[in-house]
This record gives structure tokens, C-alpha cells and sequence, in this order.
């Protein structure tokens, strides 16, 4: 196969590479006043890339690059929610794009580098494009959080981040060079083999716990979690909404293929460990939440438990548990976007307000927004029919039939604790004496992004679960 | 004298991993120390990369060492970068006035 023809397999990663160079240049040429068209054009990359992954042509045999890369079901499957989701990202900065601190060209762009990033790390079957692509995700997300540059929070978070993410990918790294020198390879397949033949190959282990945890710093999983609350909280709103979405699907989808298609021989020996970094962010979302009086950091508790859940599908190891994983995790990113457009709806007298307090009582003095919260807040805690009840509902059916009953009731004991904070909050809204009222002036971007996530989740994806089943089943059987 | 193997360079190696993350969560000081321990630890897998690539024969680690190298330099310039605006809204770099946001 020539070089040619290889290549038009990595058009949708080509074109956001090329044309966010491009766009960088457009910016720096025209100067900061072009930013709202800087930013849809980023909007449009991004559509092109994401047409291109469904319609873009597809190699025969899905491993290309010397098997370095995989075009396979599994990475078209999230790449499509990675591009949509980080489209919706830059669409819903239009307040804080258009805003004093915001007014930089760049600020689309690095959301597009960071998808290019999140796009070579779900295809990436050897260590060593795992790496890169993980590294291009982090450095633009690193830039990201301190975007707001003159703000001490905005520098601080970016500072946290930076220093657990570097340690992580320390990890990270270690564990890539001990797999590597104890299996003789860096491909997922070779890896593989050689676990699956050598069962007492201790480095190896060693190498894959360490592979795991630095994954798990990645996608902000208990123990490794201490960085999100206030990453999170002093980010710039708009970019905590991409990274709760976006970021958490991608390392999710890398450590899924990681342990699927390089580990499977050693299932006994990671099993546990996923099983109890499940169960720690189950308990740590749950519990940590209840004391948070800033949303935004109830937001970051609330994504470390549902990464809990995603791991418990994990932790199954079977096609089956990854499919679930699949399923929670794109409604898990649809659900967060919703919540997120109406935390960016939370404008008083031109400032974002961040309290739970600032909620009481919104069915009074905002109708839409109480309903659409409300539903968003129901699935997030799981309550059927709503969606967020079908990804729990997969992911516990997965560990059930892995034998792994224990999981499933620890996961479905610490869902009825979270269910408390969000529920709680609905209580304010409908029956708390109400705080002064919200601005009106949301744009249309930030509506559209709430009720169609809200819309998603009830009654769209009660109505069509069984479809997204069935494309997660066939993206998840590409892994085994 | 004593051959140099594959487990001297590997102990090497751990012990610099381990001064590096110690370096991280002991120090209270200064974040450029951070800074530096990163390196050392980035480093350190270098090290195994490469007594890895020699002792199987195999290039594929030594380009991964280059991979890390080129990664490290671009991770410290932004680091550094950070760590500049971060000064300047604070006056000073000290790892235990970074805490605006308790709980």
C-alpha cells in the first residue's frame, strides 16, 4: 500500500492538523478582532472532519501505519462524539469568545488541536502513538485551562494541571518503557502476545500498572483525581464544559483498547485493579459532592464518579463491558454538555455566578431552564426512563455477567447516594424561595446545546437506546 | 570490575523516577523545582528506553526516546509558560501560596 493510499485513510486527522495551521495563520494575520470567524471556522473543520470519518474511505485490513494506527469501528464510533461534542465546545464559548478575557484568536484553534490530539489517541494501537497522542490532547488542554490569563484562578488551575498531567504522563511513560522492554515491542498486538504466553512476566505487570494509573490521572479516576475539583473550578467555564465532555471520552476509549487488545491474556492481574479505581471514584463522586456549594466543583466530583461507572464496564472485560462503557460514555458526554449550557446560562448583570444557592427557586423566575436542568439532573443521577439510567443500567448488566455481582451492587449503592446532590438541587430550584432572576440573553447556541441534550435524554434515547446498543456492540467487537 | 547489565541501567533509572516524584510532593518551595523533577523523570524513562533498545537489538526504542525528548521540550516551554502568567498575577512562585481553591 502506498504512502498515498494510506493517507487518504487519516483524511478527517489531516484536515484538522493542515487547516488549524491554517487558521492559526488566518489569525495571527488578521489580529484578534477575528475571532468569531476564526471560531466557526474551527466550527466547520471540525464538520469536515466529522464527515469524513463516517464517509471518508476505510482500508481493508484496519491497521495501518505498521499497525500503529487503527481505522476500525471503535475509533469511528468516538471520534464522531469527540468531533460533535468539541464543535458544540466551540459554539457554546461564544459569550466568553466575544467577552474581554476571551478575545484571543487561539482559543478555537487549541479546541481543534486538542480533538486532532483526542482523535490519534482512540486510534492508537502502539505505545508509542498512544503517547503523542495523549501529549498533543494534554498540551493544548494545558494552554486551555489558564486561557484567561489575567485571572489568578483561570493560572492556577492551568499551573495544577500542568504539574499532575506532566507527573501523569511520567507515569505514563515509565510503564510504556517497562512494557516495552519486557514484551520486546511496542505494538498492542505483539504486547498481546507476549502477555498472553509469558504469564509470569513480572515487568510486564509492573509496566501495566503503571500504564494504568497515568491512564487514569488522564481521565480524572480516583485515586489519581485530586487535580480535577479545581482544575475544574478555575478553568474559564466554557473550557471546564469541554473538558468534562470531550477529554474523558477519549482517554476512556484509549484505556479501553489499551487493556482490551494489548492485555487480555492477563485479565486476572488488571481486572482488580481497574475493579477498585472503580469503585474508589464511585465513592469519591458520591460522597466528596455533597459538601460542594460551587457547581462547578459539583460538576468535577459528579464526572469523577461517572468514571467510576464507565470503569465497572471495564472492569468486565468482555466485548460486552467495553459496548457498555461505550454507551455510558457518549450519554455521559451528552448529558455534560447540557448541564454545562446551563451553567453558562448563569449570568447575572453581565458575571457568571457559579452557587448552588444561585439555582433556589428557578422554576420561578425561569421556567425553561428549571425544566431542562431538571431532566439533565435526573439523568445525571440515573433515574429512569431517562438515558443516564440505560448507561448505568449496561455497564452493571456487563459486571453482572462477568461475574462481578459485588461491583455492580457497590455501583448501584453509591448511584443512590449521588442521586442525594442531585436531587438536592432540584429541590431548590422548585421549592426554595427564589434568588434574583438570570439574564435572558443566553444566544441561541447555548439553548440550542440545553435542550438538545435535554431532548436527548428524554424521551430521544429512551425511544432509540436500542440502536445505540447496536452501534456500540458493533464498535466494541472491533477490539476483540 | 563488574559487568555493566541491563538491571544497573534499569536501577538507574528507578532511583532518578524516584528522586523525580519525590522532588514533586516533597517540595513545598519553589514550582521551577517541579519543573525540574518532570524532566528528571521523563529522563529517566530515556534511560530505560534506551538500555531496553540496546539490550533487544530492537531501534523501535530509541526512536520512542527521541518521541520523549521532543515531548519533554515542548511540555517545558509550556510549563514555563504558565508558570509566567501565573507570576504575574502573583508576585512569586511559591507551590504553597497556589491554593485559592480549598475545600
Amino acid at each position: 500500500m502506498g504512502i498515498f493510499e494510506t493517507l487518504t485513510f487519516t483524511l478527517p486527522e489531516l484536515a484538522l492538523a493542515i487547516g488549524s495551521m491554517a487558521l492559526l495563520i488566518t489569525g495571527v494575520l488578521l489580529g484578534d478582532k477575528s475571532t468569531p470567524q476564526i471560531s466557526y471556522g474551527c466550527v466547520g473543520l471540525l464538520i469536515i472532519a466529522l464527515v469524513l470519518t463516517i464517509a471518508g474511505p476505510a482500508p481493508q485490513n484496519p491497521s495501518i501505519f505498521d499497525g500503529a494506527f487503527q481505522i476500525d469501528a471503535f475509533a469511528t464510533f468516538a471520534k464522531v462524539i469527540i468531533f460533535a461534542a468539541a464543535a458544540i465546545a466551540i459554539l457554546m464559548s461564544h459569550n466568553f469568545v466575544e467577552g474581554e478575557h476571551g478575545r484571543h484568536f487561539e482559543y478555537p484553534v487549541l479546541i481543534v488541536l486538542a480533538a486532532f490530539g483526542m482523535s490519534l489517541m482512540v486510534s492508537a494501537s502502539d505505545l508509542i502513538s498512544l503517547y503523542m497522542g495523549v501529549e498533543t490532547q494534554s498540551l493544548a488542554l494545558y494552554i486551555l485551562a489558564s486561557f484567561n490569563r489575567d485571572s489568578r484562578r483561570s493560572t492556577e488551575a492551568g499551573l495544577k494541571y500542568f504539574v499532575l498531567g506532566a507527573l501523569s504522563s511520567g507515569l505514563l511513560l515509565y510503564g510504556a518503557s517497562l512494557v516495552y522492554g519486557f514484551s520486546g515491542s511496542t505494538s498492542f498486538e505483539e504486547i498481546a502476545r507476549v502477555a498472553a504466553a509469558e504469564e509470569d512476566n513480572v515487568g510486564l505487570i509492573i509496566g501495566l500498572v503503571f500504564l494504568i494509573s497515568g491512564l487514569a490521572f488522564k481521565i480524572s479516576a480516583a485515586p489519581f483525581h485530586m487535580w480535577t475539583p479545581d482544575v475544574y473550578e478555575g478553568a474559564p467555564t466554557p473550557v471546564t464544559a469541554f473538558f468534562a465532555a470531550a477529554p474523558k471520552l477519549a482517554g476512556m476509549a484509549l484505556f479501553a483498547r489499551a487493556l482490551t487488545v494489548s492485555f487480555p491474556g492477563v485479565l486476572q492481574d488488571w481486572q482488580p485493579v481497574v475493579a477498585m479505581i472503580a469503585i474508589a471514584s464511585m465513592v469519591v463522586g458520591a460522597f466528596s459532592a455533597i459538601a460542594q456549594t460551587n457547581i462547578k466543583r459539583l460538576m468535577a466530583y459528579s464526572s469523577i464518579g461517572h468514571m467510576g461507572y464507565a470503569l465497572v464496564g471495564l472492569a468486565a472485560g468482555t466485548a460486552q463491558g467495553v459496548s457498555a462503557v461505550l454507551i455510558y460514555m457518549s450519554i455521559y458526554v451528552a448529558m455534560t454538555i447540557g448541564a454545562f449550557a446551563c451553567i453558562l446560562m448563569m449570568r447575572r448583570r453581565g458575571g457568571m455566578t457559579e452557587s448552588i444557592e444561585d439555582l433556589s427557586g428557578l422554576t420561578k423566575t425561569n421556567m425553561p431552564l428549571a425544566v431542562i436542568l431538571t431532566v439533565l439532573l435526573f439523568s445525571l443521577a440515573g433515574v429512569p426512563p431517562l438515558a443516564g439510567f440505560f448507561g448505568k443500567w449496561y455497564v452493571f448488566l456487563a459486571a453482572v455477567q462477568a461475574d462481578l455481582v459485588w461491583l455492580a451492587v457497590i455501583g448501584v449503592l453509591a448511584s443512590a447516594v449521588s442521586a442525594f446532590y442531585y436531587l438536592r438541587i432540584v429541590w431548590f430550584m422548585w421549592f426554595d424561595e427564589p434568588a434574583p432572576a438570570f439574564e435572558r440573553d443566553a444566544g441561541p447556541s447555548l439553548r440550542f446545546a440545553a435542550w438538545g441534550s435535554a431532548l436527548l435524554m428524554f424521551p430521544v434515547l429512551t425511544v432509540f437506546i436500542g440502536s445505540l446498543r447496536q452501534v456500540a456492540e458493533n464498535a466494541a467487537a472491533a477490539l476483540f | 570490575m563488574v559487568d555493566i547489565g541491563l538491571g544497573h541501567y534499569l536501577s538507574v533509572a528507578a532511583i532518578l523516577f524516584a528522586i523525580g516524584m519525590a522532588g514533586i510532593f516533597l517540595n513545598r518551595k519553589n514550582v521551577i523545582v517541579i519543573l525540574m523533577s518532570i524532566e528528571l523523570m521523563l529522563l529517566s524513562v530515556n534511560i530505560n528506553l534506551v538500555a531496553f533498545s540496546q539490550f533487544l537489538g530492537d531501534l523501535t526504542g530509541q526512536i520512542f526516546a527521541f518521541m520523549v525528548l521532543t515531548v519533554a521540550a515542548a511540555e517545558a516551554a509550556i510549563g514555563l509558560a504558565i508558570l509566567v502568567a501565573f507570576f504575574r498575577n502573583r508576585g512569586d512562585i511559591a507551590v504553597d501560596d497556589a491554593n485559592l481553591m480549598k475545600n
